[in-house]
Parts: structure tokens; C-alpha cells; sequence
């Protein structure tokens, strides 16, 4: 696994201001294993083995590098997509959990417990746990529950005990509250499977690290496609911003590589419904990292809204929060509305229902200033299937 | 010498030492609640300051952190209502325990400037971590002669709980087990025994209160068995939740624990 230099966090966790290990006592000794051990665990030519033949041949790595012509035209750009949506459980959230899962079992731990929004992140942590034989709890806001019925039933099926989260809003941030708790109160048997690139430190860097194999197969898929490694743009959509660690990770150190991280604005950024950490955060802390977060002149943590259950998360990971304090990359936040145009569209020029977390980043792709002579890579996170009920009523509203 | 210091030193063992989320159960309760507290015997009163996201506690503190927030409660008007505690209150340790993101949005230097100047002696801030304490924190809390208190867990390894014990001149907050605030013990009593005896055992320079899980005379009794006292959280705030007079519910489950 290659690495990168300047956008590598420092021994203390830090991008930057941002990051670090803000936990309590209880957490410590838990996240200190971790810590002294996943960089060791990683470039073990045993894990490395098990981790790459687990991407292949369970979830179906290499994924395409698709030349999208008519959605091309359609910007007067050349566009590729990754094709991320045909992973295994239909989103890039399960490269992370088949890593974590063999971190865990490296470090003799017979319990995993995750935390999901949508659901994705809970199915792809429910799936492994199966393969691999082990217990598996996964911490739901209670909302969340109720509007992504198909994914607890699914995560059930997969024999993960699905816990309904009743504090707080009762959405994402609360089922990580929860989640961290479990930790708090099982410190030695249990391994806590994060599901984007948030919380204390390593954890972090350990999920940009497993989530990296996006960027290294785009840099192979366009070197055979095209003749050159670098593409002008890479555009992804980002809530805790797993998905954009992964598909920006080899190109940090690429100049040249404009990278764009699309938010959620939900009902549009002054309107009090919004999740566009990067325009209404402020540095703080949640979740055990000091990054940009929504919160109130008190510093209480604020809920936001977007009509995408993977992207209403208050933070952004400290990476992201500090590629966008340096300029690295360039932040667009897309409205409900525009993300539901841009899934019509994928669907009728490409054949592909993209998520509808993903669809932001493509309802981005006009305003991103790319032109005829660019290579666009747009990191298609995951597949609309789990949206299905949200599309068909927009689709009635509009008629 | 400082109010906490003088209280141990003054007792020796036994030391009941209350927690209570300000602004709870009605934002102006806080005072009131602190005043019943120091007379009907508490040796120390920690007052917590709400947390939207409070990781380290269980359901009971978490649920009088919300309704503490949703009734008001914010760090102004915290120091606003203890600005004249010291008239009433002299001699007992106050503490302010929380979360550190309010604090950094208050500013830490004009926190501990106001907790200084209403006479809280003490801080509790379990996600401030050991290093950044050290680093940032451990001047500005010198200057105002604030008194950090960190948690030490069974999982705490010796050589942090020595390191602990340097950086802090008043107690060590034992976590009795596994857990958030107010849960139910699920070890058994011989491996918290050794813990705690472990602990001892190791001549620290500060006494030990412990908590997580005290909330009656006999959790409490057990507790002061293996050091300077304990510490009653969410089983107080249990006491209080629609209680119609806050003060009396409070010096009643005060009296229940030490009589």
C-alpha cells in the first residue's frame, strides 16, 4: 500500500488542527491497541494477503472504471464513473468492514459492534460478521429504523442483532453515541467497526487507509484507458466522508488532481435544514475528533437534515475538515432537490440508479468547471436500491 | 491548601461527594439544590454542565442533560446563577464536570476565569485528554487555581495511574467498572475487590472516591471500604426526576445514603 506524505495525520492524529483522540478513560487502553497496532497489522503480508483476496473474491474487486459517454455529452467533459455501487451489499462501505473485521480477529476480539445511518455501513458490518463468525450489534437511531426498513431486515437476516437507538435525535450521531458506550462498557472482547473516516484517532486514518483501494485501481484504470494515471478532477460526495478519503487518497499529493467534496445542503444552506459541515461547522469536537462541526454558540451539537440518511451526520472527518481549511480541496454543497434531478438522469443516460448520497456528487458536476479536454472521475459510492421510496415520491410529486 | 485538599484532610474517610446536571430538574433548582446539598452533608458537590453528546454517561444523565438544555441551561447562565454561591456555600468543594466542546466554545481561559471567580475548586472534564491537559490546559487551570480530576478505569495501566497522580492535587476518580454513569455492575464483587485493592495498594499521593454504579447506603458503605469515599450520580437525578420540591427530594436521598 502506497502512501502519501503531507496529508498523512501525525503521530498525535492530527491533519493539521484537526483530529487528534478526545475520549474518556474507559476508551483509552482500547484505542491505544489500536492505535500502536493497526499500522503493523496493515502491512502484514498476512492481513495484506487475506484483505486482498477478500476483496476479489467476495466483494468483487477490482470494481469498473466506467466511461459514461452520454452523461459526458450531456457536461461537454469526459466522465468517468468508479463503479463502487457494485460492490458486494451495493456500496464502497464494505472495503472498510472486510479490513476491520481482519484487524479485529488480528487482535483476538470475538465481539464487533457498528454504528449506521442508512444502513449501509450496518449490512456491510452485519455481512462480514457472518463470514467470519462473529457476533455482531449494530446501533440504529430508532428514525432511522422506521425509513430504512429493508436494511434492518436485511442486517437481521445476516444474523446481526439490530439495536434501535431512542436517545437524542435518535439519527446517526446518537447510534455513535450509543455505539462508543457499548465500547465503553465492553472495553476487552468487543471491536468497534467505524464506518467512515470520524472519531479519535487512528481511526481515521485506519479507514482512509482501507478505503484507499478506490484511488489505487482508478490510478491503474486510467493509466489502461487513457494513457495517463491522473485524472483532472476527482468528485465525490462526502457526510463523515468515507467514500471521498478513499477515492482522493492517492491523489492528495497530485496537484495537478483538483479534488471536489459535494455536502449535503438538504433544504438549502440558510435554511436551518442543512448538513454542510464545511460552510456552517465550526472546529469542535465530536465523536472523540476535533474537526469542523454543527453546533450552537454553545457548543452543543446540532442536528442537521438532508433527505439522504448517509449524509445528515453534524461533523466531517478531520482530513476532510483539513483539506478544505488548506485549500486542498474545493467543497459544493447540493440541495435536496438537485440530488433527486441528478438520480433521474444517471438512470436515463447510463442505465445506473445511483444512491442518493451519491447523487450529489453528480449534481455537482456542473459547477465543478471541467472542460471538453478534462477526465472527470466521479466515485459512484453506492446503488439506489435502498432509496427506491424516496424516488418514487419525488417522481409522484412531479406529476 | 485547597477546599478540596481541607475537606479530605478535615474527614479522612467517608467522603459522599454528589453529582447533579445544573439547570435540573428547573434551571433555577441549581443553587437551591447545592445549598440543601452542603447542609444536608455532602463533603463535595459536582455540578455537571449539559452536554448535547454525553458519551461517558448512561441514560439517567443523559436524559437530565437534554431536559437541562431544553429548560436553559448554557455556561452563561450557569455562572451567572453561582456568582454569589460562595456567601452560602463557603466551605464546601465545588467541581464543574462536563464535556470539553463547550467549554472550547466558551473559551477555556474566560471558563476558568468565571469558575475561578464564583470559587468552583475543582474540574472534571473526562474527554480532555491526559497530553492536551499537559500541554494546554495545566497553566490556565494553575493561574485560577483550578484542580484537575481525571478518571482512572480497572483497564488504566499503572505506570498512567502514577502519571495521573503527579498531575493532580485533589482526588482520583476511580470508575468502579466497565461502563457509563449509572449502570449496573456486571463483574463480579471479587475482581472489583481486586481492583480497588490493587489501587491502594499502590500508595498514591491523592485519596480515591470512586464511582459509576454507587446509589444507596450500602453501594456507598461498600464503596468507602476500599477508599476515601464515593461518588452519587445518576441515582440522585433519579431521585429528583418529578420530585415537586427538588431541595427536600434531595436532602431526603442525602440522608438515606449517610443514615
Amino acid at each position: 500500500m502506497a502512501t502519501t506524505s503531507a496529508f498523512q495525520p501525525n503521530a498525535r492524529g492530527y491533519y493539521g488542527e484537526f483530529g487528534g483522540a478526545f475520549i474518556p478513560e474507559m476508551l483509552y487502553p482500547n484505542v491505544e491497541e489500536l492505535r500502536e497496532q493497526y499500522l503493523t497489522i496493515l502491512a502484514d503480508p498476512d492481513f495484506q494477503r487475506d484483505y486482498q483476496q477478500l476483496l476479489r473474491d467476495f466483494v468483487g474487486r477490482p470494481t469498473p472504471l466506467f466511461e459514461a459517454k452520454r452523461l459526458s455529452a450531456r457536461y461537454g467533459t469526459r466522465i468517468f464513473l468508479k463503479r463502487e455501487d457494485l460492490c458486494h451489499t451495493g456500496a464502497h462501505k464494505v472495503n472498510n468492514t472486510v479490513g476491520q473485521i481482519l484487524l479485529a480477529q488480528r487482535l483476538g476480539k470475538t465481539r464487533i459492534i457498528a454504528e449506521t445511518g442508512a444502513g449501509q455501513h450496518g449490512v456491510a458490518t452485519a455481512t462480514v460478521c457472518a463470514l467470519m463468525g462473529m457476533e455482531c450489534i449494530v446501533y440504529m437511531g430508532k428514525t432511522d429504523t422506521e425509513r430504512q426498513r429493508p436494511n434492518v431486515e436485511r442486517m437481521r437476516l445476516l444474523g446481526a442483532e439490530v439495536r434501535p437507538v431512542t436517545s437524542g435525535s435518535q439519527t446517526l450521531k446518537d447510534a455513535t453515541n450509543e455505539a462508543i458506550r457499548d465500547w465503553i462498557s465492553n472495553p476487552v472482547d468487543t471491536h468497534y467497526i467505524i464506518g467512515s473516516v470520524v472519531g479519535p484517532h487512528p481511526y481515521p486514518d485506519l479507514v482512509a487507509r482501507l478505503q484507499a483501494i478506490i484511488s489505487e485501481e482508478i490510478r491503474k484504470q486510467l493509466l489502461e484507458k487513457v494513457g495517463r494515471e491522473l485524472p483532472d478532477y476527482v468528485v465525490a460526495c462526502v457526510g463523515g466522508g468515507s467514500n471521498a478519503a478513499g477515492a482522493f487518497y492517492h491523489f492528495l499529493d497530485e496537484p495537478s488532481v483538483k479534488l471536489i467534496a459535494v455536502e449535503a445542503a438538504g433544504k438549502g444552506i440558510k435554511s436551518g435544514h442543512s448538513a454542510a459541515t464545511s460552510v456552517l461547522g465550526k472546529p469542535g469536537i465530536i465523536h472523540g475528533s476535533r474537526t469542523l462541526l454543527m453546533q450552537d454558540e454553545d457548543g452543543q451539537i446540532t442536528e442537521p437534515y438532508s433527505l439522504s440518511a448517509g449524509l445528515d451526520y453534524p461533523g466531517i472527518g478531520p482530513l476532510h475538515a483539513f483539506l478544505g481549511a488548506s485549500g486542498r480541496a474545493r467543497f459544493i454543497s447540493i440541495e435536496d432537490e438537485p440530488a433527486l434531478r441528478a438520480v433521474a438522469e444517471l438512470s436515463r443516460l447510463e442505465g445506473i440508479i445511483p444512491a442518493l448520497e451519491t447523487a450529489h456528487a453528480l449534481a455537482a458536476l456542473d459547477q465543478i468547471g471541467a472542460g471538453p479536454e478534462d477526465i472527470v472521475v466521479l466515485n459512484l459510492s453506492g446503488r439506489g436500491d435502498k432509496d427506491l421510496d424516496t424516488y418514487l415520491k419525488y417522481a409522484e410529486q412531479m406529476h | 491548601m485547597n477546599r478540596i485538599q481541607q475537606a479530605f484532610q478535615k474527614k479522612g474517610k467517608d467522603l459522599l461527594n454528589i453529582y447533579f446536571t445544573a439547570g435540573y430538574p428547573t434551571l433555577d433548582a441549581t443553587v437551591p439544590l447545592i445549598q440543601t446539598l452542603a447542609a444536608a452533608g455532602a463533603d463535595l458537590i459536582e455540578i455537571g454542565m449539559p452536554f448535547s453528546d454525553p458519551l461517558a454517561d448512561g441514560p439517567v444523565i443523559q436524559q437530565s442533560s437534554t431536559a437541562a438544555l431544553a429548560n436553559g441551561m448554557n455556561m452563561r447562565v450557569l455562572f451567572r446563577q453561582l456568582q454569589d454561591i460562595r456567601q452560602t456555600v463557603p466551605d464546601t468543594p465545588l467541581l464543574l464536570m462536563g464535556y470539553l466542546n463547550p467549554v472550547m466554545q466558551f473559551g477555556v481561559e474566560n471558563f476558568c476565569r468565571q469558575a475561578a471567580e464564583a470559587g468552583v475548586d475543582g474540574i472534571i472534564l473526562p474527554d480532555l485528554p491526559l497530553d492536551d491537559y499537559v500541554n494546554e490546559y495545566q497553566e490556565i487551570f494553575r493561574r485560577h487555581n483550578l484542580k484537575p480530576v481525571f478518571l482512572i478505569t480497572p483497564q488504566t495501566s499503572e505506570a498512567r495511574i502514577r502519571r495521573i497522580d503527579e498531575l493532580t492535587d485533589s482526588f482520583l476518580y476511580l470508575v468502579s467498572g466497565p461502563g457509563t454513569t449509572g449502570g449496573q455492575n456486571t463483574q463480579s464483587e471479587g475482581v472489583q475487590e481486586a481492583y480497588f485493592e490493587r489501587i491502594a495498594a499502590m500508595n498514591l499521593r491523592n485519596p480515591r472516591l470512586i464511582g459509576f454504579g454507587i446509589g444507596d447506603k450500602a453501594s456507598f458503605a461498600r464503596a468507602c471500604s476500599y477508599a476515601e469515599g464515593a461518588i452519587i450520580g445518576s441515582a440522585f437525578i433519579r431521585a429528583l426526576e418529578g420530585a415537586e420540591d427538588a431541595p427536600a427530594a434531595a436532602k431526603a436521598f442525602v440522608s438515606s445514603v449517610l443514615h
